[in-house]
């Protein structure tokens, strides 16, 4: 039991970055080019652990711990989440609560450590990262509390594992509201687009990316592949709502899963493929309208 | 505006100097300011050197509906009353008189270096540096806001992306820019320095090199004024090949901008299309001479390269399936809400503020101003074949996109017609040594916008002075105009949407 229970965060480890390589390949085939490989990006950490950093003189330890935390942060959050059927590491009582918020303490750091290089460039992507993820937050929290209603349960592990397709006749407009506000909230939280355009070259437009320009090296690696597990733990997250695949078969639930997250790396490719970012201004209001999803539906559930 | 104050001048026209009216400074001074008050531009404005510490100001003004160049000069030593303040064209040029000759214009509001050269007169300076001190790019006072809220944001002169070098300084208050500056001068070669004493071997290659991407269009302007100093002229069969290199320069940079634009927004398909279709339309460039950048087609006297029937054909083929990829990759642009709703109402200029800087080419058309070197002041086989101009009322980036497009359509036609009926004979004819103490300006729609040479040549039909005004070098404030109340995270998609060469400014 121990095992599976580990199953998961090594299933994600391995895989996770794998999603910005099928992301990137989808939007490649959209224009017309063969595009990068699908493991560009374990080629890329593998280069960047071999590399030393550089550090500004003007930047303190906060600069260095940034990265950790977020890693961390992401390894913590892989042991809560169930995935596919496989149980999660640990399991508690009020666990959504603490997976919400475990990124809202890599957040914190990641904006502390953007500030710490003293960055005109990065205090403004701090700043968008900062009044973002407060819109995010709510659009995020009022979704569970929905489900949460819904299924009685304030456990992710306990939420996935209640959860059927049988919901979805009972409840299908709450579920569509909650997906497609978690969508917007995984575009946000991992700086793709509409949102934030993660290929751009230009500082001035940037969210995310801005705030990592200093970081090299092993230090840009973890925040990588950090990253690249925030984009597998959200996508998680979405499916196991989205999707309740319970065969009885733990191989074909796992399967169904990764699947699944191809898919939505696929979705997510296509969105980027179709149209443009929009203007930054006009991300509150879109962030608002997820808001607004999350308690639509929490007013349907809890009728 | 008193006709004795000035000569007028058809476009590649050129006079005895002698022929151009001096006039003493005020009158000067009220003959630019009425001129400009009554719809007139600023082509140039220059100062000339005269004889020992005395110079002549020249000053060129284009008149867009009558074609016609009007064309004044007064006597200046050490200062002359800056027309700035009432004429804010002046601005820059003004600017650029004192960094080079280290005459002051007095009274001028924002008296900095642009370029950050030594005085081209020995031991001068307008700023009084030394002659031994380094003068450093772009190291000068800026324009700043004061206030607990207000935030200063420094880009450049090293950007993230391969572009030329500049800086921008923007005050900021939250998101919202409240006012750019921006500096140049990290490109400065002394081309126009050099040029002095020619036409000699390196002339051609100065011109071709003035700004990278618009080879054909600053060499046509120089061989059109060459010409017309040395009368000869070009065959019809050149005129005709240096209209479609001319067009195909245009198409390139305009179909590459168009895809750039999508590409800031993060629009993928027109900006992958576009990037392909641009390399295309270089390649046909090079089907002409060899050279995807026209190096080396335009020459004084016609053209350096003949096309057979082979490669006419080829021209046409290509022509026509380019005509289909570039249609259909920005008709997605046009019918993406995403992509309008961010173009449209970004970065607008007003009619007013168009016509009060003076700005030319594109970014003027896009404020709904009838001006195109092309029909107003046509040349060589423009003033056999016109192309209609483009115009949109909007001024903003949406306009400014959409006017490429507009072009891109006339482009092709123009070149098709071109192709089709290309006059047949001789490509080049001898060219001639110049005419002493002429004078002769020359205009060129480049893809940016109106290009302007002037040559004066001595007794000996050397060129006594040559003075090249870029687009770029009237645009640059237009952009800094359009960030103003604007998202800082739009200024890329500004900057883009004007596409200003760095290089072309700073010669």
């Amino acid at each position: 039991m121990t095992a599976l229970k580990l199953l998961h965060p090594l299933i994600a480890l391995a895989a996770a970055p794998l999603l910005p390589g099928v992301i990137n390949r989808t939007k490649a085939l959209f224009a017309g080019r063969t595009g990068q490989p699908v493991l560009q990006l374990y080629y890329d950490l593998w280069k960047l652990l071999r590399k030393g950093a550089v550090y500004s003189r003007s930047t303190t330890w906060i600069f260095r711990l940034g990265p950790m935390i977020g890693i961390s942060v992401a390894l913590l959050a892989l042991t809560i989440l169930p995935f596919g059927g496989l149980p999660a590491a640990i399991r508690f009582e009020g666990d959504l609560i603490l997976f919400a918020y475990l990124f809202g303490l890599a957040r914190f750091f990641t904006i502390v450590m953007a500030l710490d290089t003293g960055s005109s460039f990065e205090g403004m992507g701090a700043a968008r990262e900062a009044t973002f993820s407060t819109l995010c937050e709510p659009a995020l929290l009022i979704g569970l509390a929905a489900i949460t209603k819904y299924t009685g349960s304030v456990s992710l592990s306990q939420m996935f594992s209640s959860l059927r397709f049988s919901d979805w006749g009972q409840a299908g407009p709450a579920f569509i509201l909650v997906g497609s506000a978690l969508l917007i909230v995984f575009l946000t939280e991992n700086s793709r687009m509409p949102i934030d355009d993660p290929n751009t070259h230009l500082e001035l437009t940037m969210i995310h990316e801005v705030m990592i320009l200093d970081h090299s090296g092993p230090d840009l690696a973890l925040i990588l592949y950090a990253a690249a597990l925030k984009l597998w733990l959200l996508g998680t997250l979405l499916i196991g709502i989205v999707v309740p695949v319970h065969s009885g078969h733990p191989a074909l639930d796992v399967l169904i899963a990764v699947l699944c997250m191809a898919l939505l790396a696929v979705l997510v490719g296509i969105i980027e493929s179709s149209m443009a970012r929009i203007r930054l201004l006009h991300v509150p209001a879109l962030l608002i309208g997820a808001t607004t999803l999350s308690v639509l539906a929490l007013v349907l559930t809890a009728r | 505006m008193q006709t004795s104050h000035f000569i007028s001048l058809y476009n590649g026209q050129s006079v005895d100097v002698k022929q151009i009216p001096i006039v003493p400074i005020p009158a000067f001074r009220d003959t630019i300011l009425e001129a400009v008050a009554s719809g007139k531009r600023i082509a140039s404005l220059f100062a000339a050197p005269a004889g020992p510490d005395r110079f002549s100001l020249y000053g060129i003004l284009a008149d867009d509906p009558s074609g016609i160049l009007s064309v004044s000069s007064c006597e200046v030593s050490e200062s002359f009353p800056s027309l700035t303040p009432d004429c804010a064209q002046a601005h820059l040029f003004e600017r650029e008189i004192a960094e080079q000759w280290a005459i002051q214009p007095l009274g001028h509001p924002w008296l900095k270096p642009i370029r950050f050269h030594p005085c081209y007169r020995d031991g001068q300076d307008a700023w009084n540096r030394k002659k031994e001190e380094a003068i450093a790019p772009c190291v000068v006072d800026f324009f700043r806001v004061n206030g607990e809220e207000i935030h200063e944001v420094a880009v450049g002169p090293v950007h993230a992306g391969i572009i030329e070098p500049g800086h921008f300084r923007f005050q900021c208050h939250g998101e919202t820019v409240l006012h750019l500056e921006i500096a140049l001068g990290y490109q400065h070669r002394g081309a126009e320095r050099a040029l002095v004493a020619g036409p000699n071997k390196k002339t051609l290659p100065i011109m071709q090199t003035l700004a990278g991407d618009t080879t054909i269009g600053h060499t046509l302007a120089y061989c059109h004024l060459m010409e017309s100093l040395s009368g000869v002229t070009a065959p019809l069969r050149a005129q005709s090949l240096r209209g479609m290199a001319l067009e195909l320069e245009r198409l390139a940079n305009h179909t590459g901008d168009l895809g750039a634009l999508a590409g800031d927004i993060g629009y993928l398909p027109t900006a992958s299309f576009c990037g392909r279709i641009r390399g295309d339309f270089l390649n046909l460039t090079a089907l002409l001479c060899g050279n995807r950048f026209g190096r080396g087609l335009v020459c004084p006297g016609g053209v350096g390269f003949d096309i057979n029937s082979g490669i006419t054909e080829r021209l046409a083929q290509r022509l026509a399936q380019l005509k289909k990829d570039v249609e259909v990759a920005t008709a997605l642009l046009w019918n993406t809400p995403s992509v309008l709703a961010r173009f449209e109402d970004t970065g607008a200029i007003s009619p007013q503020t168009c016509q009060d800087l003076g700005l030319v080419g594109i970014a003027a058309r896009a404020c709904g101003m009838e001006m195109d070197c092309r029909f107003t002041f046509p040349s060589g086989i423009y003033s056999f074949a016109q192309i209609p101009v483009s115009s949109w009322p909007t001024g903003d980036v949406f306009a400014r996109a959409y006017v490429r497009w507009l072009e891109i359509q006339k482009s092709i036609a123009f070149l098709q017609d071109q192709i089709a009926m290309c006059p047949q004979g001789p490509v080049r004819t001898d060219s001639n040594t110049p005419r002493p103490n002429h004078f002769c300006v020359s205009l060129v729609e480049g893809w940016r916008g109106e290009i302007c040479h002037v040559g004066i040549t001595d007794s000996e039909g050397s060129l006594l002075h040559y003075k090249i005004t870029d687009p770029s070098f009237h645009n640059w404030m237009g952009l800094a105009m359009a960030l103003r109340n604007q998202q800082i995270s739009d200024f890329p998609l500004c900057n883009k949407s004007f596409n200003l060469s760095y290089c072309g400014h700073d010669l």
